[in-house]
């Protein structure tokens, strides 16, 4: 078997400037933009990973003349904090991004979805969005960007609720269809995408699909970057190439008594230690928009679960049955069984309703609840119940 | 006939910003900022400055954690209480600064100068544990330097 390791990545913090990259485009018909990204298999780096080339030429198609682009910067997900590490480092980049999507998709207006606990970086952004606008100018693009703040509601960060924040309402999720692609902002088609993608996009643009997709594997290409916190001497973010197994990134950041590891935040799944070498960190394995936590054998898991549930409790929507009530049943479950209310076969019950949760609710929030609910209960039954 | 008191503040704001519907969040986000938390009547101007109800304005206001319906002080802590932040010693920082401004979780101090409440996840994850003052995040505290922290707004 081929011996891996952990391969560290300079691509999305690499010093770049968009006038290279502008020049590259201008040459490019939309529709070759499109075919570019598409050819290095990019899919989305915020957690969903639906292909990224995909997403801008459904956009493109549309025949609606007004046309949005959005960059999703509500980074919520508890264990995730790279976005915020790449506006701070390189927002240029990320502007950049959104100019190369919105010719692509034939856009004029982009905006970006910042979260308000993120407010410290507004000057910054600012600052660069005078550059930006100045190189737009010079090119002759009337491409301007709009920044928004949140105000602290994790369900923002779905894309459609995210919308409806931008239009000045609650952060309800809708149905879809339709995709945003044909009705998203405003009810005009919009893509969306992560802050990480966006650099991405400029990185390929740069190097070409060829050289993205030499890193990662044939269902993850490329690499990600990846927040790592928990029980580990090296919490931080790294950008790291696809592909690896929970083991050989356990070997790397683990501090040696690593029991379980939470790949994908709150809403992904737990990794026990017996699984460690069997389970690839991908959308071949268990995805994550980078959130990486590692908890060692002093953890309670009954703790981490019950944090988690707490959370989602407080941040769903409430608009849906299964996700308002189911959230407050799954965590005023745990707490009788750990109580001893309930006996232990209360927590299949409590698995049940997680899953009908993730058939039944609305949006992502809902249906993936029972992740890490699911693989917490499985792997830990003891630490739940006594 | 009723008298409709000009609210200035809020007539300023919807100049800033506008008075379509996409405004709203941005002139709530700007009237927390000057007054730390939206009053009912606040609210209303709002709803008659941009022709909605005030019910929208309501509704839309308390979805928000951060667009607060409630008196606040003009230091607003929010220590994160996620995963990371709550093992690495969230509760010592809380006891901390409960101690140090003699206020409890969800209290304003009678001077309105401090409100302490907790939030989720702020994105400080590997600098655990973390809070905001306001928009300026704090990392890696401990309560020694939290206190020193304090001090320094205690004396502001």
């Amino acid at each position: 078997m081929k011996e891996k390791h952990v391969k560290r990545v300079d691509l999305i913090f690499e010093k770049t400037g968009c006038r290279e990259i502008m020049e590259k485009i201008m040459k490019m018909k939309p529709d070759d933009i499109c075919q570019a990204v598409l050819d290095s298999d990019l899919k989305g780096r915020g957690g969903a990973g639906f292909p990224t080339g995909l997403k801008w030429r459904f956009t493109f198609q549309e025949k609606e003349p007004v046309k949005y682009i959005v960059c999703n910067a509500d980074e919520g997900e508890p264990g995730t904090f790279k976005d915020r590490e790449i506006l701070d480092q390189v927002p240029g980049k990320v502007f950049c991004g959104m100019a190369i999507a919105a010719r692509a998709v034939g856009a004029k207006t982009g905006y970006v979805y910042l979260r308000g606990e993120y407010k410290f970086l507004i000057p910054k952004l600012n600052a660069q969005l005078e550059e930006f606008n100045t190189l737009m100018d010079e090119f002759n693009l009337n491409f301007r960007i709009k920044i928004r703040l949140g105000s602290g509601a994790y369900i923002c960060g779905e894309e459609s609720a995210l919308f409806e924040s931008i239009e000045g309402k609650r952060g309800e999720p809708r149905n879809k269809p339709p995709y945003p692609t044909t009705a998203g902002l405003f009810g005009k088609p919009t893509s969306i995408n992560n802050v990480e993608t966006l650099v991405y996009a400029v990185m390929i643009i740069k190097y070409g699909a060829a050289h993205f997709k030499e890193l990662g594997t044939k269902d993850s290409r490329g690499s990600k970057v990846f927040s790592v916190s928990g029980d580990t001497p090296k919490a931080g973010i790294y950008e790291l190439e696809l592909g690896m197994s929970v083991n050989e990134f356990v070997e790397e950041f683990g501090d040696g008594d690593t029991k379980a590891v939470q790949v994908g935040g709150a809403s992904g799944f737990c990794v026990p230690r017996k699984k460690f070498g069997e389970t690839i960190i991908g959308f071949e394995g268990v995805p994550t928009g980078g959130s990486m936590k590692l908890f060692n054998s002093t953890r309670s898991m009954y703790n981490v679960l019950h944090n988690y549930l707490d959370f989602f409790t407080e941040e769903s929507c409430g608009q849906c049955t299964p996700c308002r009530v189911g959230c407050q049943q799954l965590l005023k479950g745990v707490e009788a069984v750990k109580r001893g209310d309930k006996n232990s076969k209360y927590l299949d019950e409590l698995v049940k309703l997680a899953k009908t949760m993730k058939r039944a609710s609305k949006c992502g929030l809902g249906q993936s609840v029972g992740n890490a609910f699911g693989s917490i209960v499985e792997n830990f039954k003891e630490e739940i119940i006594y | 006939m009723e008298m409709i008191i000009e609210n200035e503040l809020v007539k300023e704001l919807a100049n800033k910003h506008g008075r379509t519907r996409e405004s709203l969040i941005p002139i709530l986000q700007d009237l927390v900022v000057q007054n730390r938390f939206l009053s009912k009547q606040d609210m209303v101007d709002v709803a008659r400055e941009l022709d909605i109800s005030a019910a929208d304005v309501f509704g839309t206001a308390t979805f928000y954690s951060f667009l607060d319906t409630e008196v606040r002080g003009k230091y607003i802590i929010r220590v994160c209480k996620t995963i990371s932040c709550a093992m690495k010693g969230k509760n010592e920082i809380l006891a901390t600064i409960e101690d140090t401004l003699k206020i409890k979780l969800g209290e304003t101090s009678s001077n309105r100068k401090f409100s302490l409440l907790e939030t989720n996840c702020i994105g400080w994850c590997h600098k655990a544990p973390a809070m905001l003052i306001n928009d300026t995040p704090y990392t890696e505290l401990t309560p020694e330097k939290v206190t020193e922290i304090l001090r320094e707004y205690i004396r502001k």
